[in-house]
């Protein structure tokens, strides 16, 4: 295979984006549960809220670091790498990353270091304060470049000014506002609260198994339960939001989704499974839900939604009115404020056009000189492959649907069964740990695989959007990603597992002084189940084990 | 949206231009100390203790302070997209040098204390050394290669292109005038780590911070000395030819540019910009006397004060370049073509206005919580909570 800058800067673009979404998942929801620990320490009190928060801080600290630095190579690798990108929609896409750093990278980055070091020189509400900053700081992070990114996928509020050669804002509210990004952010965040509420489960879990700091686990199970079956039902809804803002807005990337080649009778049905053919343009062995596509994507029984191979028709057109866009550019180029006026009318009528006159860059110096062979082919090229995303975001979705049976369950037991659970849930728990983050990573894989050929849907194609590099240069930072990126993780985990392995500090004399100063407010408590004898508890603190029946995390 | 047209373009322009400073210069004053500091570690600190002391002093703040970076990689990206565009392409191999410097120092700083392990914590020692030895010389050079002009040119797509291959391109950068301006800024961040650490630490770490902080100061001086009479006597400047519109679109080949003359030219045309030098030299002597005499707060002011004259003394020279092309000057970024759009440069003069200040209040209030010196009994005492 050659080796080809636009390939290479994709594969870096989706390895440095993809690893960097290892971390911020659990950033984002971590930073809340942790917060929603402490508060629930200043409410109480109780010693071992306290320490639970400063456990899952600790996990929550070697995590946010790597989000910190891999983030870093994302605010600047749109220069390095995708130079003429940067140029082209810097005007528009530029400011929502400012903004993520004025108003919300500031405020976690600053408070996250008080919040580690700031135990001993903060007042409980002061402390309670900062880790609510973190939490509100990382989450505002995720809005702003999900503006950023829905902006790719919906460009509004934006058009191509023939003067500067690039595309500028013309509304930031319609940017700020796009149904794309609010729908993407709060799907967006919500996984991240999923991932980070099944991390705690975990972890928690393997506790239980092993008998180890029972208390703390169990009221972290409780508090991930309840948080993650809210998280878990909100991805769901928001995932559908997302797919009903597609459906006028991203119709190519929801059509190649659903493998749907041809525009269907409303309402159209869902391809549950089957096995896309991109060259027969047809999906063998389909299983189809009557009328689910066309509810999900047009909430109606009688709108229409395009298949792929009327979207590539009118995708012909628009290169043709691209090419005249692309000739009156021309002119507007060579006599500037000469222009006739007429010229620059044609340009206005036709300049949404312009991006799809540069799909033709690929096959002709000139899209003026173009065949109609070639248009043809740019208008095929506007199709992505179809399996890969089909695939892709049926996992996706199973996964979604199984978070909230996990959920469910665990907020059952939590509530009503006194906080048992049988063994095999446990294992469960333990082996789910991977899986929002599987899923999250197909989120993004979808979202930006489907958007090809296209960095900004519609507007620039990504093979144009590329920095003037050699294959050398990018070879050589590939690597070093590579290498570099693969001893951070494998330190990272160490320390994770490291640290999971130790467990939370437990301050024995402190637990227990609070708890004979509360014992009249803990008794009527007693015999319901929630807590474990006072003697069993003391004993976990003392040697990690539980003895007698009553309070064995297994049935 | 009229509202935009409140304020002129050419106004923006300049503000934003103002602004582009004022984030270099918080990134210098703030992330400066903490690359000083890691540069510094392994000469001031022998024992584990010391370096967990070191390493403390930045642990609450870096974080933070690394902001300023990161913020500044996005106004430039906001406001000048050309310049976004261009240098970070251009200096490829640099920038990803800088960012492999960057992305290992946080980690270091986070993980190194939490295994006992020698090798591995001597191994991330020299992580944080190279985390802001690295990048304190290169954006130096970077700078100095902004000074001397770069091979690039844009076409009539406005894409950036460069002369030359990836070796010569990445090499190329290594001109000796841009490493005497490596030279200063590395040696300008140890002074001003020295500084940092004669405030908050004590005892040896903070006495051998101050020799060595000494005598950086006095090679950043003298390094700075030689940079102005190279710049006067051995490199050409650059000059925007016939009438210079202000408020124009934002396109650099809009405007015809020529080669020659003197940088310092602007010396005589705009004369009170001798400020900057003189704040940058008496900042930094006064600096070093401090570092001497053993004074804590006034020193790192002073500190402070030199570095930011030092850094607007270049962005004052080169007015209004701001990054100038040595193969075809008409490609020159300058402040009145490669802006962003007036209502974005207005957009985002409004947000910056709103959360500039509350940025500066929370980070006065966590230094002043953090405020005092950091003791080897604050480190062994508190292994839980601090690095």
């Amino acid at each position: 295979m050659e080796f080809d800058i636009v390939e290479l800067s994709r594969l870096q673009f989706a390895m440095t984006a993809m690893y960097h979404f290892l971390f911020v998942p659990l950033t984002l929801g971590l930073s809340i549960i942790v917060a929603i620990m402490e508060t629930v320490y200043v409410m109480t009190g109780r010693p071992i809220w306290r320490q639970m928060t400063k456990f899952w801080g600790t996990l929550f600290g070697i995590n946010f670091v790597l989000g910190v630095a891999t983030g870093i190579t994302m605010e600047f690798q749109f220069g390095m790498n995708w130079s003429y990108y940067s140029h082209y929609v810097g005007d528009i896409f530029g400011a929502p990353l400012a903004i993520e750093g004025l108003m919300a990278f500031f405020l976690e980055a600053t408070f996250v270091g008080l919040f580690f070091f700031g135990w001993d020189r903060l007042s409980r509400v002061q402390h309670l304060v900062v880790a609510w900053l973190v939490a509100i700081g990382s989450n505002f992070s995720a809005l702003w470049i999900l503006i950023a990114n829905g902006w790719m996928q919906n460009p509004v509020g934006a058009e191509f000014n023939p003067d500067t050669m690039r595309m500028e804002m013309t509304s930031f509210f319609d940017v700020l506002f796009n149904q794309v990004a609010q729908a993407k952010f709060v799907h967006t965040v919500s996984a991240g609260y999923v991932t980070a509420s099944v991390f705690v489960l975990g972890v928690s879990a393997w506790y239980l198994l092993k008998n180890r700091h029972v208390e703390l686990a169990r009221r972290s199970i409780t508090i991930a339960a309840s948080f993650g079956l809210a998280a878990a039902l909100s991805v769901v809804v928001l995932g559908d939001e997302s797919g009903y803002s597609a459906s006028h807005t991203q119709r190519m990337k929801l059509a190649a989704i659903e493998a749907m080649w041809e525009t269907h009778d409303a309402p159209a049905p869902f391809t549950a499974i089957g096995f896309p053919d991109q060259e027969a343009r047809e999906t063998h062995y389909a299983v189809e839900i009557p009328w689910a596509m066309g509810l999900i994507g047009t909430r109606s029984l009688t709108q229409e939604i395009p298949g792929i191979n009327q979207l590539v028709e009118e995708a012909e057109v628009r290169v043709e009115r691209g090419i005249i866009a692309y000739d009156a550019l021309q002119t507007i180029r060579e006599l500037r404020d000469a222009t006739p006026e007429d010229v620059r009318a044609t340009f206005e009528a036709h300049s949404e056009d312009l991006g799809f006159a540069y799909l033709l860059l690929r096959y002709v110096d000139d899209p003026r000189d173009a065949s109609q062979e070639q248009i043809a082919q740019a208008a095929e090229d506007t199709v992505p492959t179809v399996a890969p995303l089909f695939w892709a975001f049926r996992i996706m979705v199973g996964l979604g649907f199984a978070f909230i049976g996990v959920m469910l369950y665990f907020f059952y037991r939590s509530s009503f069964k006194g906080q048992t659970y049988p063994r095999w849930a446990l294992w469960a728990a333990v082996f789910a740990i991977p899986t929002p983050w599987i899923a999250a990573e197909l989120g993004w894989f979808v979202a930006e695989f489907g958007r090809q050929p296209w960095t900004v849907d519609g507007v620039l194609p990504t093979a144009l959007s590329v920095s003037h590099l050699s294959v050398a240069d990018l070879l050589i930072t590939l690597a070093g990603f590579m290498i570099f990126y693969t001893i951070l993780f494998i330190v990272e985990m160490g320390l994770m597992l490291k640290y999971i392995r130790k467990g939370p500090f437990q301050d024995v004399e402190e637990t227990d002084a609070w708890e004979v100063r509360h014992e009249h407010r803990l008794r009527t408590h007693d015999g319901k189940g929630p807590f474990a004898p006072a003697g069993a508890r003391a004993a976990s603190a003392v040697d990690d084990v539980i003895p007698g029946t009553s309070a064995t995390p297994a049935e | 949206m009229i509202l935009f047209e409140l304020i002129d373009y050419d106004i923006l322009r300049v503000i934003w231009w103002a602004l582009l400073g004022v984030l270099l210069i918080g990134f210098a004053l703030t992330d400066g100390f903490d690359m000083g500091v890691g540069a510094l570690l392994p000469f001031v600190a022998k024992t584990d203790v010391e370096r967990r002391v070191v390493i403390n002093t930045v642990g609450p703040v870096w974080e933070g302070n690394q902001v300023w970076f990161v913020l500044g990689g996005g106004a430039i990206f906001a406001a000048w997209p050309p310049l976004y565009a261009v240098s970070f392409s251009g200096f490829y191999l640099a920038m990803f040098v800088v960012l492999a410097a960057l992305i290992v120092r946080p980690v270091a700083f986070k993980y190194r204390s939490k295994r006992e392990s020698t090798t591995w914590r001597s191994s991330w020692d020299w992580a944080l050394f190279a985390g802001g030895a690295v990048p304190a010389l290169l954006f130096g050079v970077a700078v100095g290669n902004v000074l001397l002009g770069v091979p690039f040119h844009l076409n009539e797509m406005l894409m950036p292109r460069y002369d030359g291959n990836f070796a010569i391109k990445f090499i190329g950068l290594l001109r000796p005038f841009a490493l005497l301006a490596g030279v200063v800024s590395f040696s300008m961040l140890l002074m001003h780590g020295a500084a940092w650490l004669g405030l908050k630490s004590e005892g040896a770490v903070a006495s051998r911070a101050r020799r060595i902080g000494t005598t950086a100061g006095l090679v950043a001086m003298g390094g700075y000395a030689l940079a102005g009479l190279w710049l006067a006597f051995g490199i050409d400047g650059f000059a925007i030819v016939g009438e210079v519109v202000t408020d124009g679109p934002s396109n650099p080949l809009y405007s015809e540019v020529t080669r020659g003359g003197s940088w310092l030219s602007a010396y005589v045309d705009r004369p009170w910009i001798i400020v900057a030098p003189l704040m940058g030299f008496g900042g930094m002597a006064l600096a070093v006397r401090g570092l001497k005499a053993g004074r804590e707060v006034s020193t790192l002011l002073w500190s402070k004060l030199g570095i930011t004259g030092v850094i607007s003394s270049v962005g004052l020279t080169m007015f209004p370049f701001i990054l100038p092309s040595t193969v075809d000057p008409n490609s020159s970024l300058t402040v009145w073509d490669s802006s962003s759009s007036h209502q974005t440069l207005f957009i985002m003069l409004v947000v910056t206005a709103i959360f500039m200040p509350l940025i500066l209040m929370y980070t006065a209030w966590v230094y002043k919580v953090l405020w005092g010196k950091v003791t080897e009994a604050d480190v062994t005492g508190n292994s839980d909570s601090v690095y």
